[in-house]
């Protein structure tokens, strides 16, 4: 066999395989959303979803989610990653250990946040024990929007920071030493040698990490139904309500094909604000 | 570098501070946020611990001691509840069968990736960064129907099928890197000695990339492991550990929740800190 068939050879069960379960579902995906019952052509789907009672709040509350954990989560990666670039020792200790959520399920992590914010949770016990308060308090209940946003904020910041930091963190260990050494002896401080060496180098792993992070953040779903049932409708959960509890895929379909939406035309912003000019790839 | 152009440069509260005083407080500011970052991590997973090693009477009883019990009755109720065991052995078998079949399929493209120059090589690249950056659980919703009429609906294979599809782009990513790392002179050398390809990678290729590829391979179980939307609308009666703590979630008692975050949380924190350095080299390239 010729060697230049071989590397052909080696990628096509890859190829095939995404072919089949990743084009084609796609495909299908699109298709069940654009078609009624009877085969024909239609709108409706979407017509149904747009026009449903839930959709604005849902569609709110997956932006606002991601609009809120994605800038936190980078300021405290970034902050995390700067921290270990300073450290003398323990570097790789403190990296492996701030990186351990990384093996936790978004539903783990939901049900790590309902221990500490349920009326008889980790947080009302401290709170009723100090003396602040006489009677546990509702975090999470139907009247309680905000706290349920600050717990599932704090949830989804605490479980997938720290993809953000080891993206960062490796992308921080690629900048030459020599650059941030001949901003000192320029007279650059601590926060202009951030600001302008470090981050513009960065740009890179910035971007990876944004994109990475914000699809993911869109796709939030185990994390909200553990901590809030439905009553705080996202995009992910909506989806899998049409589908499984109503039973109606086209709806579902309509759905899935707006998240891919928005998710494509945020990695497009992404990948255009924070374009890499060719040949400056640290 | 002179002790005043230092001073100059070192921001201060009002008056220039000097190196020492300066490095002082940087090792101060260093501690505390390390200190406190690691709290931030730990401490959910402690009170986590907590619950899960507890009797039920304590994990409802209020308010709740800071320490555990150290009683197994929590994860005891968990593993008597009707569908646990059941859920668990379905978790194992499909995350077993996703680690095969993506290392089987993924470990050929990344050494391709690795080895060769071969035209459309951009565009494989591109469809492996793509697969990632869709919401690939979605796409169990119409293979809902296709796997009905293929009749493998509802099986712990059609699922694992699609776990596969999620894992492989980071089983390609995985040993693309892999490979790369293992010197192209050794499999040369070996062809000079007169190994055929196949007799070079299995001899030299091989044994150098084990240990990577065994994190490839974990890497897939968890990623199969807690998988919770697509387990959840394909599974029916076969449901995985996560989809049943998902489905039962409004219904089921405190404990049976906490136990069961427990069994899900401890195979893949412990699967993860055991590969963490390949996934450190994997997220290195694929941010490249």
């Amino acid at each position: 066999m010729p060697v230049r068939l071989l590397p052909f050879l080696l990628i096509a069960p890859a190829v095939l395989f995404s072919l089949v379960l990743f084009v084609y579902p796609l495909l299908l995906v699109a298709q069940s959303a654009f078609t009624a019952g009877d085969g024909s052509a239609t709108l409706e789907h979407f017509a149904t979803m747009f026009g449903h009672w839930k959709f604005g709040a849902t569609l709110g509350n997956t932006l606002l989610l991601a609009a809120l954990v994605v800038p936190l989560q980078l300021v405290l990666a970034l902050a995390l990653a700067q921290m270990l670039t300073q450290l003398q020792r323990s570097r790789d200790t403190l990296l492996y250990l701030w990186t351990i959520p990384l093996g936790i399920s978004d539903l783990a992590a939901g049900i790590i946040w309902l221990g500490i914010f349920e009326q008889t949770g980790f947080l009302n016990s401290l709170l009723v024990g100090l003396g602040l308060r006489a009677q546990p308090a509702s975090f999470l209940g139907y009247d309680d929007t905000l706290t349920t946003l600050v717990a599932i904020v704090l949830a989804e910041i605490w479980r997938s920071t720290p993809i953000v930091l080891v993206i960062l963190a490796s992308g921080i260990g690629m900048i030459p030493r020599e650059y941030r050494e001949a901003a000192e002896v320029f007279g650059a401080g601590p926060w202009r040698k951030f600001f302008h060496v470090t981050l513009p180098l960065l740009r890179p792993s910035l971007q990876t990490a944004l994109i990475l992070r914000t699809i993911l953040a869109l796709e939030v779903f185990a994390v909200v139904v553990a901590l809030s049932g439905t009553k705080f409708p996202v995009l992910m959960g909506e989806i899998y309500h049409w589908q499984f509890t109503l039973q109606d895929g086209g709806v579902a379909s309509a759905m899935a094909l707006l998240l891919l939406a928005i998710s494509i035309g945020v990695t497009l912003v992404y990948l255009r604000v924070l374009r890499v000019p060719a040949g400056v790839r640290a | 570098m002179t002790a005043a152009v230092t001073a100059r440069s070192m921001p201060g509260p009002g008056r220039p501070l000097s190196l020492q005083a300066y490095q002082a407080r940087l090792r101060r500011v260093l501690f505390w946020g390390a200190l406190a970052a690691c709290v931030w991590v730990l401490l959910p997973l402690y009170l986590l611990l907590v619950n899960a090693w507890s009797s039920p009477d304590a994990v409802n009883a209020f308010p709740k001691r800071p320490w555990p019990e150290a009683d197994a009755g929590s994860l005891r109720f968990l593993l008597g509840f009707q569908g646990v065991l059941g859920a668990l052995w379905h978790s194992l078998a499909v995350a077993a069968m996703t680690m095969v079949g993506s290392v089987a399929i993924g470990a050929p493209a990344g050494y391709a990736l690795a080895r060769f120059e071969f035209a459309g090589k951009g565009a494989f690249r591109l469809l492996i960064m793509l697969t990632r950056a869709f919401p690939l659980p979605l796409l169990a919703l119409p293979l809902t129907v296709r796997f009905l009429q293929l009749g493998i609906d509802d099986t712990l294979f059609g699922l694992a099928l699609l776990h596969t599809m999620l894992a492989l782009p980071f089983a390609v990513l995985v040993t693309y890197s892999l490979f790369s790392g293992v010197p192209v002179e050794l499999e040369e050398a070996a062809w000079v000695f007169g190994c055929n390809r196949l007799q070079a990678f299995r001899h030299v290729v091989a044994p150098l990339a084990l240990p990577g590829l065994t994190a490839a391979a974990v890497f897939a179980f968890v990623i199969s492991w807690n998988e919770v939307f697509a387990a959840a609308v394909l599974m029916i009666e076969h449901r995985t550990l996560p989809a049943f703590l998902l489905q039962s979630l409004d219904t089921s008692p405190m404990p049976l929740k906490f136990a069961g975050g427990a069994l899900l949380v401890l195979p893949a924190a412990v699967f993860m800190f055991l590969i963490r350095r390949h996934l450190f080299a994997m997220w290195g390239i694929a941010s490249r």
